[in-house]
């Protein structure tokens, strides 16, 4: 089968312009005319890609105007396309019209960069994650916006989705919720017990994370990427720093990388536990929830034993990881998966043999596999709606190329497969650790980043718990940090959200909810 | 049912056995906490926790406060779903402009008095994030703060200790 870029080229020639700047050389850049930007989209889409994410450059203090990047990605391929727009006249080609979730992305590009989706209809260019009392040209994004400026509140209105008729009532939920969550809203119309629609509004916790990496040196945004989304500190931060590492030529030693892999596991552990405990918890099934949060615990007590924090925050670091395993940790880390690994089938034991929380999580939530796939969706939403997606097997990193996780891929799309598939992946993860512990290599665990170069570019894409993650990083002039671009696996994932729960019973909302499980801070950024 | 019985049993009482110096900190946290509680709260010291715009780590330790291993309730801490009964805000933070107006909402319909905690570095003083457009930075700056429970993110045993503290003073 012929790469993405291989598509490109042989329809456009010479028009696709390859970009030398841009690292890792396995994931290719080209420039495409804007007005074949729609066209090379169309070409994706036939191609069986999907548009993983599409963000706004400004690139003015280089002496250009702004672009726009998509990224596609197919199997194991990555391909990102550049189309760059005049200073006059900012706008550039809609792919909405073939990639359903570009109408997300492209509000979000319109709200704080400044830049218009035109061409296709865009049905929707009301403000994401900038609300409705923003000043509307306050565009934060463009360098000319000063990143300290206190913004006015404007009156102003958002248009919600109606549904009129006899017997539809609405109800709005949020920001503040019930629960000791995150906020965000959520707005659901039903005739009696069933939802007919129900539309996310998000952006509650925006606190310009873009904008601030602007501010900081490379070494502090992998603080800040540890931040993104607290529970995915481990892989936010490794692919900021696998993409800072592609953008200078930085080798991190080997010990490093395993020690990498062996922590984004433990975090894989410890989320898929909590989750799978709140959705028991959201069946009425308690003893389940509070057995999984026990479990959960010793997974972060052990994350402090050995290094120091229980979420494992600041532990990756640019160049490699801070500091080592204790000695003798194998034998320690060895006995505690043993007891783990024993416990937790106990519970599995009792959670599939109980027909209650079978008939509560069966069929509920059913996110068809061509919406999944249309919508882009990754991670564990995916792969319970039977999309094989992993980037640990199709993008890996070492020891990953040398141990493969086995992909687990359900097909009954439902609240049962999403909290299933996690249960395959703690016992898989559980089994990659052992491995990891047995042959873990030697030698140093951090090496000094090398010089970044001016105007550069470099992509990286990590599978965390909830998925994958993507960051695109540019230098400016200086060599400083002049775009991180961030897409956390819930800006896609939120999409399926919206269209799982039609025809669900309101009180099911919850349920769903907990199998998806979603960062409003990793979306809102 | 036998199996769950079984494995109730075969847990036992989780919340004894624990690493020593972190058990005999929190008995000593927790018991004193119970009597401040008795005495000022008549037994029970509700909680609303409001996520002004943290990355959720707070969150995730606020939700172990809970777990069995650190069972605040039997310290008669308990988490409400509504302002209306809370009598303390657990607020983390920074404060986003995008929440400002519901975090102060949720401030006027907590019934006085009430007491109010900014939770993580971040509710202290703004954190890595600061003060920005998008950003105000610490809880202290949008509501009127009781006490503060600085870390990244705290733990558990160190919200109970701020918690106490604040009831103490």
């Amino acid at each position: 089968m012929n790469s993405l870029r291989d598509k490109i080229t042989t329809q456009f020639g010479t028009a696709a312009v390859p970009c030398d700047n841009a690292r890792p050389v396995t994931v290719p850049q080209l420039l495409i005319p804007r007005e074949q930007f729609e066209d090379a989209a169309r070409i994706m889409k036939l191609a069986g890609a999907r548009l993983a994410a599409e963000w706004g450059v400004d690139e003015t203090v280089m002496g250009r105007s702004y672009a726009v990047f998509a990224c596609f990605a197919r199997g194991n391929d990555y391909l990102l396309m550049r189309c760059e727009l005049p200073d006059a006249d900012p706008a550039f080609p809609s792919l909405s019209k073939f990639f359903v979730p570009a109408f997300r992305f492209e509000r979000q590009i319109l709200s704080l960069m400044g830049l218009m989706p035109t061409g296709h209809v865009h049905s929707d260019l009301r403000p994401w994650i900038k609300h409705e009392d923003w000043p509307l040209d306050a565009w934060p994004l463009r360098k000319t916006f000063a990143a300290g400026q206190r913004m006015p509140r404007m009156a102003g209105e958002y248009k919600w989705i109606r549904a009129e008729g006899e017997g539809i009532y609405e109800i709005p939920v949020g920001p503040v919720h019930a629960g000791i969550i995150e906020p965000g809203h959520f707005r659901f119309q039903a005739i009696g017990e069933d939802v007919i629609n129900l539309e996310e509004r998000l952006g509650y916790t925006h606190k310009g994370i873009e904008k601030r990496f602007e501010q900081l040196s490379w070494q502090d945004g992998a603080r800040l990427a540890g931040r993104v989304s607290g529970d995915s500190t481990v892989a936010h931060t490794l692919t900021y720093c696998h993409a800072v590492e592609a953008l200078s030529g930085t080798v991190v030693p080997e010990r490093a990388s395993w020690l990498r892999a062996f922590m984004l596991e433990r975090e894989r552990i410890a989320n898929h536990l909590g989750d799978i405990a709140a959705i028991a918890n959201d069946a009425a099934f308690t003893f389940i929830f509070y057995q999984l949060m026990r479990l959960k615990e010793l997974i972060l007590r052990g994350n402090q034993r050995l290094f120091g924090h229980r979420y494992l925050m600041d532990r990756i670091i640019p160049g490699g990881v801070a500091g080592d395993l204790p000695s003798e940790a194998n034998i320690s880390i060895e006995e505690e998966m043993k007891q783990f690994l024993d416990e937790f089938e106990r519970l599995v034991a009792i959670y599939d043999h109980n027909a209650s929380l079978d008939d509560r999580l069966r069929g509920a939530g059913i996110l068809p596999p061509e919406t999944a796939r249309d919508l882009g969706t990754v991670g564990y939403v995916a792969r319970a709606s039977g999309q094989p997606l992993d980037c640990r097997i199709q993008a890996p990193f070492t020891p990953y190329d040398q141990i493969p996780p086995r992909m687990v891929v359900l097909n009954s799309c439902d609240v049962h497969a999403r909290a299933w598939v996690r249960i395959e992946e703690i016992r898989e993860s559980t089994r990659l650790i052992g491995e990891f512990v047995i042959r873990l290599p030697a030698g140093e665990t951090n090496t000094p980043l090398a010089k970044i170069g001016h105007d550069r570019s470099s992509f990286a894409a990590v599978e965390g718990w909830r998925g994958e993650i993507v960051y695109w990083l540019q230098s400016g002039l200086k060599g400083e940090i002049n775009r991180c671009a961030i897409r956390d696996p819930s800006s896609v994932n939120w999409l399926a959200l919206e269209q799982a729960i039609h025809g669900n019973i309101v009180p099911d909302f919850p349920l769903c909810n907990k199998s998806f499980n979603q960062s409003y801070s990793g979306h809102d950024l | 049912m036998l199996r769950i019985l079984h494995q109730i049993f075969r847990t036992g009482v989780v919340t004894e056995p624990l690493p020593e110096a972190v058990e005999t900190e929190l008995m000593e946290v927790g018991n004193r906490l119970e009597e401040a509680i008795r005495r000022r709260f008549h037994r029970s010291l509700v909680i609303r926790e409001v996520d002004a715009g943290s990355c959720n780590a707070c969150e995730l330790e606020i939700i172990a406060m809970n777990n069995p291993i650190y069972n605040c309730e039997r310290f008669g801490i308990q988490f409400t779903a509504s302002p209306r009964f809370a009598d303390m805000l657990l607020v983390t933070g920074p404060v986003s402009v995008n929440m400002e107006v519901a975090l102060k909402r949720t401030y006027v319909a907590t019934p006085s008095p009430k007491l109010v905690v900014a939770v993580g570095d971040c509710g202290c003083h703004g954190g890595i994030f600061g003060e920005s457009y998008a950003s105000l930075g610490a809880v202290a700056n949008v509501i009127p703060v009781d006490a503060h429970i600085p870390g990244c993110p705290p733990t558990p045993v160190e919200l109970l200790h701020g918690i106490l503290r604040l009831i103490r003073s």
